[in-house]
């Protein structure tokens, strides 16, 4: 079984369109809302494409702009000005 | 073995050694299958403490607010020490019983379990 | 015309120059000698330039997101406050979970930000240097916004304001600091598996996610802001502890069993620990967001798994207690709710017997065990209560030497028993809740035998307020411990009858009448 990797935000305008950015990009994901907050689960590995927030924003974005709205992640992290992945080998 | 790894030597005395308790000992004592009382109870008591005086007063004072303490039959209540079966001598002392700093007593009283025979 | 267009830097060329191009490596002394701590552990380390950054936050772009956090942080504190926002919670039985909080957290984020700026001192890689350097600023930051935010209530309800005073006193925050010197006593690489993985990684979701979402959920917005503004920071710190695990197992194989035996140590060190976590949200949270089993079911069974089967391939195994755990889930927080409801008179906070309809709840969320264990002694002790009889155990506990919890656990495997463990050592016996507690002791036997246990101090005589005359005939040890821990009389005793449930009820009124 493919674990889940997640990750999981403060609920507020921001996150609404970095959320649908991750629905978009990871076909697989799903979306679990809880009081003030929004996790998102993604077998295997979830990545956040800095194109399509700034799509979804109409702005440009900064991945590191993620550190204002996060709550908690689960698997490897690779960071890079494009993208944000996270992921499980197994 | 231990495992313990230092940059310098290590050696500290323990907090709770006897000389500490200036001429008293610790004992615990526990009701099995009354976790009303959520953990056993600690006493620092002069080791010629007569047994009679942890029933009549410590005991009594703690555990008499169950209302399994009135039903004990007390010819059948059995004792531990540690996991060690024994038997109290009420009129002997905790030194003449045979027990020592630290010692945990378990108080077990067969056919009473508790609020609705829950353990507690 | 030929121009040189200066590119730009990606971000991991940014953040090479700004950490590991700008440290050095020291040439009046042996970097052996300036940077003893590393080795001593026994943990070998061949090339530190390995270690992985995977935020790759430099400095600059640190203040300035961290800047952001704290103006969001105190635009919702101050609204919060001016609309006296402590009126709109959902009921004064809340302000409870903050007095809890306030006593056991905060303390404990500065120890983490004592303990972190240690290990930046201590560890030779600027990568680990720099993100230890930034997670101690973190922690401060956390035990300040958390005090802050808390501040405002400590206006209107008792308990609060001699947190700082009870911590290394109080019976109940033995556990906590007791982890937190264990940790901090240790070298640097077991302080990053203890608080770094076990704690951050693998444990603190249990603690904040279901904390903030509560708070949220009761109409907390102070906690929740200053939840979420901490939280934020929790994921780079797990990262962190994340990486220092897989560095340590990519440099020597003669690593594994050493970071398999702290895995295994701190992670039971933290379940402990959280005991008192799932007792707030299966009885302290008025209006409950998720049981505290289901949470752990959510964050440690399987993202616990997800972490495990990946690190399998370092030879990393499951913790040892995960098993007992996974049992534990459906027992903690009902033993830990009746532990404290049994002691009215030893904690700065109230505690009550849930309502009917939040005993059905636990019914229905605990289905194999609260109708069978627990919910008999409740409504028991209820009926007392309300026929003028409320418990209350009068009587000093008996601890663990190792988590310093009160032994108040079940056998595996029997909830009707009571489960005890114990060794002896140099001729003295020690008691524990566990398997798991007697082989740390047993491990390391020299450290453990100095644990603080409050009763055990207060029968030396160590407890004892200013001005106790230890050679008056009537002196006994232990006896003036209300005194010693600057308890407020007002904040003790049962919820029901309380001056903070009076006054919340009077100060609602005001609030929504002319």
């Amino acid at each position: 079984m493919t674990s889940n990797a997640f990750i999981a935000f403060q609920k507020n305008e921001e996150t609404r369109c970095i959320v649908e950015a991750i629905v978009d990009d990871n076909p697989d994901a799903v979306v679990v809302d809880q009081p003030a907050m929004v996790k998102v689960d993604v077998p295997g590995r979830l990545v956040i494409k800095r194109a399509t927030v700034e799509d979804k924003m109409g702005r440009d974005f900064d991945l590191q702009e993620l550190q204002l709205h996060l709550i908690t992640i689960s698997g490897h992290l690779d960071e890079s000005d494009d993208e944000f992945v996270l992921s499980w080998q197994s | 073995m231990t495992l313990l790894k230092t940059l310098a030597p290590y050696d500290f005395p323990s907090s709770d050694a006897v000389e500490n308790y200036k001429g008293r000992q610790l004992l615990y004592v526990n009701w099995e299958r009354h976790r009303m009382f959520s953990r056993p109870f600690v006493l620092a008591l002069p080791p010629e403490t007569p047994f009679a005086e942890i029933i009549d007063k410590h005991m009594t004072d703690c555990f008499s607010y169950h209302p399994d303490w009135a039903q004990i039959d007390w010819s059948a209540v059995r004792w531990l020490n540690g996991s060690q079966p024994f038997s109290p001598d009420r009129d002997k002392s905790l030194a003449d019983n045979g027990i020592g700093h630290k010692d945990l007593i378990r108080f077990i009283t067969p056919g009473l379990d508790g609020i609705a025979g829950s353990g507690y | 015309m030929d121009m040189k267009v200066s590119k730009k830097l990606g971000l991991k060329e940014r953040y090479t120059m700004m950490t590991r191009d700008l440290a050095w490596d020291t040439t009046f002394q042996p970097m052996d000698k300036v940077f003893p701590q590393v080795g001593y552990e026994g943990i070998k380390i061949h090339d530190w330039d390995q270690w992985e950054d995977p935020f790759r936050l430099t400095m600059d772009a640190y203040w300035k997101y961290q800047a952001e956090k704290e103006r969001k942080l105190y635009a919702i504190l101050d609204a919060f406050n001016q609309n006296n926002g402590h009126l709109s919670v959902t009921d004064a039985r809340y302000m409870n979970v903050l007095k809890l909080f306030l006593g056991s957290t905060p303390p404990l984020e500065l120890m983490a930000a004592r303990g972190f700026s240690m290990v930046a001192r201590q560890m030779v890689g600027a990568g680990p240097r720099v993100a230890c350097m930034m997670q101690s600023v973190d922690e401060y930051r956390h035990f300040q916004t958390q005090i802050h935010s808390i501040s405002n209530y400590n206006r209107f309800y008792n308990g609060m304001d001699e947190f700082a005073h009870q911590q290394s006193r109080m019976w109940y925050l033995s556990d906590g600091k007791s982890f937190f010197d264990d940790a901090i006593t240790a070298g640097p690489f077991e302080f990053m598996v203890a608080i770094g993985f076990a704690f951050e990684y693998v444990l603190t979701n249990i603690l904040f996610v279901p904390f903030i979402s509560g708070a949220a959920y009761n109409g907390d917005m102070a906690a929740m802001t200053v939840g979420f503004s901490a939280q934020s920071d929790e994921a780079r710190h797990m990262t962190l502890g994340l990486e220092c695990i897989k560095f340590m197992l990519e440099q020597d194989p003669d690593n594994l069993p050493i970071v398999q035996r702290w895995i295994d140590k701190w992670t039971w060190r933290g379940t402990r620990k959280l005991a008192s976590v799932g007792m707030m949200m299966d009885y302290m949270l008025p209006k409950r967001i998720m049981s505290f089993k289901e949470a752990w079911e959510i964050y440690f069974e399987q993202n616990g798994s997800a972490l495990f089967n990946d690190l399998a391939r370092y030879g990393v195994k499951v913790p040892k207690c995960f098993a007992q755990t996974i049992e534990e889930k459906e027992h903690i927080t009902h033993q830990s709710w009746i532990g404290f409801y049994m002691k009215p008179d030893a904690c700065p906070f109230h505690t009550w017997i849930p309502a009917p309809d939040e005993l059905d709840w636990l019914s229905e969320k605990y289905p194999n065990t609260f109708d069978k264990y627990y919910r008999p002694v409740l409504e028991h002790f209820d009926k007392q209560e309300k026929a003028g009889n409320r418990f209350n155990n009068k009587t000093q506990p008996m601890n663990c030497q190792v988590c310093v919890s009160t032994i108040k656990f079940n056998e595996p495997g029997d909830p009707m028993e009571m489960c005890f463990r114990e060794t002896v050592y140099k001729g003295e016996k020690f008691h524990f809740c566990s398997d798991h507690c007697k082989e740390i002791f047993e491990d390391e036997p020299e450290k453990y035998v100095q644990t603080f246990i409050s009763s055990h101090a207060a029968l030396q005589g160590k407890c004892e307020p200013e001005g106790t005359d230890i050679n008056a005939h009537d002196y006994r040890p232990g006896a003036r411990m209300h005194a010693y821990w600057r308890m407020d009389k007002r904040a003790t005793g049962d919820f029901n009858g309380s001056e903070d449930q009076k006054n919340f009820a009077e100060w609602r009124h005001q609030a929504t009448k002319n």
